[in-house]
């Protein structure tokens, strides 16, 4: 009861607050509706997957057309094109380590995290904001301040971080070994710096505010799936994050203060360096304990959200929703024990590779559940194409495909082989990068009614789906064949060793998809600026959805609700309930409403919501 | 230049189809009630879900077969025998469930689309199921993780005694190799001592470094165990065998090794692959600077015979490089030169 206690005081507080005539600054830069930061969040991240995306292309045409001359580019590249019109092997590490860099962080965690964590957890667990809008503020602020430094890193003279965006010294701890391991490395770790900030300061208050701001009637049984998911993925970062600051700080000192955490015995330029005791697989270990569940951090809410739509469209509840919650919290907890997978052939202890081996092979099974439950959830089902259910589809076939191909990587022994070759970059593309960047769009699709009032095209949105679709598993899937070949990553050409010498043609035709997937993009882009202003109008709940958010107004003002927070009386996936009139029951619909529709154990929990509305009541009144 | 122009023709023409399908969308917008459901796009939408299926299907297959020789490197190795093995257990118990999940899927995705008249089947949970496929995979998994951790432990053991000891070394941008010489020891370093002639830092004080040699190549004898000695100078790099199905990582400070047993020489790979100028080779597989795409090291596999008879020829270091004994402490110089195969009156 405590709970609504606060709650009744934070509703009067909030109403009050919304009288007041906001000024632009206030409204749309620096403020603390967790609407507007969302969308600031959204579009940031849309900036970013753009650039991200753009610099895939440009390595993409080095590795797909080796001869071409990419002469045309040298107005924006300058010195970085060589006189002979090719791309600077140095600046090809370039694109490559900020597109990494960008795209995991920028995109798949401020981007997906920021935009849909800060939207939906107040809308969907009925609260009016954040647990700290101010808090939630700097977090957006943090983020664009990493965001610039960031940016301005790509425009140095001696480039932006080059050393992968692993980052491993000693590469990237001596500007000697590489050009950008000098200034861009060192604004590198200063945007990383604020990156975490901004993320700690939003997981914090993701976490307070599920715990504490949830309305009237919503248990934790009650929560939709993409709540548990924004939740847990705020645990992970919360607990992984700090982790990345002690080793980039680490790096830090070994860089400008002449430490040897990370170095010993090096000769590098002509003369050996005075560190000594140090051990570069130090920084793989504190690396890879943020960067495993980092990986988790971007694909749990993109299957949060998936489930949700795949539920509503598929008009059927999600199969077995304590199941998934569990999967997600096993995938959650494991994640942090199988980190060492990535390190399997640096010389560790190949007991430990062994061990690490076991829990990764673990974390399948909840992975296997979740994809075998969305199946399920849509067999029989009554499944509506909305341009989201599509993403959301295309999602799970991710999810398949990636994992598969984990269940390989994850086997120390054929890791032998497979490792920092294209197998990898085929898997994690596929099963994190794609499958989260489809999450993401799935849900601009889905709640883009909710954040500008008016509808994304249906039509552009097939469009997009179907040219993404096939344009991923045309670039991705195959990377498989050449990376079973044993192509390595991160190489600027393959000509140098008869053994990777061939494959040209399909070298050539992933480049051509790539194209394609980018070209695709720009429908969306398209769709996405001209819908917020000229897009069809929504009505009130335009995909007949149970959760809240559908219950507050079209265009919310800050506070989201003008009066009374709705209470929740059942789970968010009553759809097709045998019995009811509607093949959806939303959230905030009592079951003495809908006596046709309910089970015997819900008609006998009718007296208990009496008793806890009465409760409220006696609450609000001693209140005053 | 040329470039420049296409690009912005391919622009402004998908502006153009943009705006067309917008045009249309819009009139059918005015045309549509609301808030009903597109049928015939949900229609399409679902029969290309199933001819997705099909066509992928079909093209995954045929281009799996049809190029099975191109990306299944030959094997050169006894491990490698072990881990192909696996390899394939692996491909296909993982390739039904890849196969069956998604015919489930997109099948599905076609089978159920809406349907005004029929309500969807309410099926929120199921114990009996959620146990099935919780088991099921745990099953298969563990079996896996069984013959994964054994086939790993039988890599990762303990090297053989008799085993070839050689050392690879990786700098940006390149490996070199550093034989034992007769003593059959390899010699100390210290990475201080390294300059542009004395790659590894060889510490001549040490008796053992005397007759090391350093060939520019690196040299194996089939069907005899070697244990691959492997460290870096300056950042990590990646020794990586593909036809030997071996890798492992060279790092700064603190050496690493992989023993393997050739199995094939070089001639008999070339008779095997039908190319006469086949090689072996090691590739760096780990991001180490610029020149990484060009760390390449060309590797012999002789029958042991032969490898004997190669090794007999090499020169020591030392021989090839007398100035080093000049900074030999004076008592051991005379020792020096005689491991080095050096005549004394040459001095």
């Amino acid at each position: 009861m405590a709970i609504a206690d606060i709650h009744v005081a934070e509703d009067t507080h909030h109403e009050d607050h919304l009288d007041h005539e906001q000024s632009f600054v206030t409204k749309y830069i620096f403020s603390q509706d967790h609407k507007t930061i969302a969308k600031q969040f959204l579009i940031t991240g849309i900036f970013w997957a753009l650039m991200g995306g753009l610099m895939s292309l440009v390595f993409r045409l080095q590795l797909g057309f080796p001869e071409a001359t990419l002469e045309w580019l040298r107005p924006i590249f300058g010195g970085w094109i060589t006189e002979s019109g090719k791309l600077e092997p140095e600046f090809y590490l370039a694109m490559v380590t900020m597109h990494g860099t960008i795209m995991v962080f920028f995109v798949l965690t401020a981007g997906l995290s920021g935009t849909f964590s800060n939207f939906l957890i107040p809308l969907q667990i009925g609260a009016r904001d954040m647990a700290s809008g101010f808090m939630n503020m700097l977090s957006y602020w943090f983020f664009f301040v990493s965001s610039v430094v960031m940016f301005i890193s790509l425009f140095i003279e001696t480039g932006p971080a080059m050393g992968g965006w692993v980052i491993y010294p000693p590469l990237s701890a001596l500007p000697q070994a590489i050009s950008g391991s000098g200034l861009g490395m060192t604004m590198w770790l200063i945007a990383m710096m604020f990156f975490i900030v901004s993320t700690m300061l939003g997981g914090i208050n993701y976490i307070t505010t599920i715990i504490n701001l949830r309305t009237r009637g919503m248990s934790f049984t009650r929560l939709p799936l993409t709540i548990w998911a924004f939740f847990l993925t705020a645990i992970l970062g919360l607990l992984s994050f700090p982790v990345l600051v002690a080793a980039v700080l680490l790096l830090i000192f070994d860089r400008s203060f002449g430490t040897s955490f990370y170095l010993s015995d090096i000769y590098i330029g002509g003369e050996a360096l005075p560190n000594s005791g140090g051990s570069p697989i130090l920084f793989q270990h504190l690396f890879w304990f943020l960067g495993h569940p980092e990986v988790y951090i971007v694909i749990l809410p993109a299957l949060g959200i998936t489930s949700e739509i795949i539920s509503t469209n598929s008009r059927k509840p999600i199969f077995g929703y304590k199941a998934m919650i569990g999967s997600l919290m096993a995938i959650a907890i494991l994640s942090f024990v199988v980190w060492a997978h990535h390190m399997f052939i640096t010389g560790m202890n190949p007991f430990l590779g062994s061990v690490f081996m076991l829990l990764t092979f673990i974390i399948a099974v909840p992975s296997a559940i979740k994809v075998f439950n969305y199946i399920t959830t849509l067999w029989r089902g009554n499944i509506i194409f909305t341009p989201a259910m599509l993403f959301s589809i295309g999602l799970v076939s991710f999810f398949i495909t990636g994992g598969v191909t984990g269940i390989f990587l994850g086997s120390a022994a054929l890791d032998i082989q497979l490792h920092d070759t294209y197998f990898v970059v085929a898997h994690f593309h596929i099963v994190m990068g794609s499958a989260a960047f489809f999450g993401m769009v799935a849900g601009v699709y889905h709640w883009f009614p909710k954040m500008f009032g008016r509808m994304m095209d249906a039509r552009l949105g097939y469009i997009h789906f179907w040219m993404s679709f096939v344009g991923v598993y045309s670039v991705f899937f195959p990377m498989h064949y050449i990376g079973i070949a044993g192509f390595p990553r991160r190489y600027y050409s393959f000509t140098n060793f008869d053994a990777f010498n061939s494959y040209a043609d399909l070298n050539a035709l992933i480049t051509i998809a790539a194209f394609i997937t980018m070209s695709a993009q720009f429908i969306f882009l398209f769709n996405f600026f001209y819908s917020i202003f000229r897009g069809r109008k929504t009505p009130q709940n335009p995909w007949n959805s149970n959760t809240l958010e559908w219950t507050a107004p079209i265009n919310p003002e800050h506070g989201n609700w003008p009066g009374e927070i709705p209470t929740v009386y059942r789970w968010p996936y009553d759809y097709s309930k045998p019995g009811a009139k509607e093949d959806f029951i939303p959230q905030n619909i009592p079951f003495s409403e809908t006596p046709e529709s309910n089970f015997p154990n819900e008609t006998e929990s009718i007296k208990l919501q009496g008793i806890d509305k009465g409760d409220a009541i006696i609450v609000d009144e001693t209140e005053e | 230049m040329m470039n420049l122009v296409l690009i912005v023709g391919g622009l402004l023409v998908l502006t153009i189809i943009i705006a067309l399908v917008r045009v249309s969308s819009l009139i059918s917008v005015a045309r549509k009630e609301r808030t009903k459901i597109d049928k015939s796009s949900n229609k399409v939408n679902g029969l290309l879900m199933l001819i997705f299926l099909i066509v992928s299907g079909v093209v995954t297959i045929w281009y799996s077969i049809s190029t099975f020789d191109d990306y299944n490197l030959p094997i050169a190795s006894e491990h490698g025998l072990e881990t192909d093995r696996l390899f394939w257990i692996t491909m296909v118990i993982t390739g039904f469930i890849f196969v069956l999940t998604n015919i489930l899927l997109f099948y599905f995705s076609f089978r159920y689309q809406y349907n005004e008249d029929r309500r969807a089947y309410f099926f929120p949970d199921n114990n009996k199921l959620e146990i099935i496929w919780t088991v099921v995979p745990a099953i298969v998994l563990t079996l896996l993780v069984i013959v994964g951790i054994s086939t790993w432990n039988d890599i990762t053991g303990k090297a053989p005694k008799d085993s070839e000891v050689i050392e690879i070394m990786g700098f940006q941008f390149a490996w070199v190799t550093r034989y034992p010489g007769k003593d059959n020891k390899l010699g100390n370093y210290n990475y201080r001592l390294i300059d542009a002639e004395n790659l590894f830092g060889l510490d001549f004080s040490d008796r053992n470094a005397h007759d090391d040699f350093m060939p520019r190549e690196l040299h194996l004898p089939k069907g005899k165990p070697v244990l691959l000695k492997i460290r870096a100078r300056d950042v990590i790099h990646s020794v990586f065998a593909p036809h030997f199905r071996l890798k492992m990582d060279a790092v700064p400070g603190m050496p690493t090794q992989f023993w393997f047993v050739p199995i094939k020489t070089t001639e008999e790979m070339r008779v095997e692959t039908g190319n006469d100028e086949f090689n072996y080779e090691i590739a760096c597989t780990e991001l180490c600077g610029k020149g990484h795409f060009t760390m390449r090291l060309l590797v012999i596999v002789h029958e042991l015979e032969d490898y004997e008879k190669w090794k007999a020829t090499q020169q020591p270091w030392l021989a090839k490089n007398p100035d080093y004994i000049s900074k030999i402490p004076e008592e051991m110089r005379e020792l020096a030169m005689i491991n080095a195969g050096i005549s004394l009156d040459e001095k």
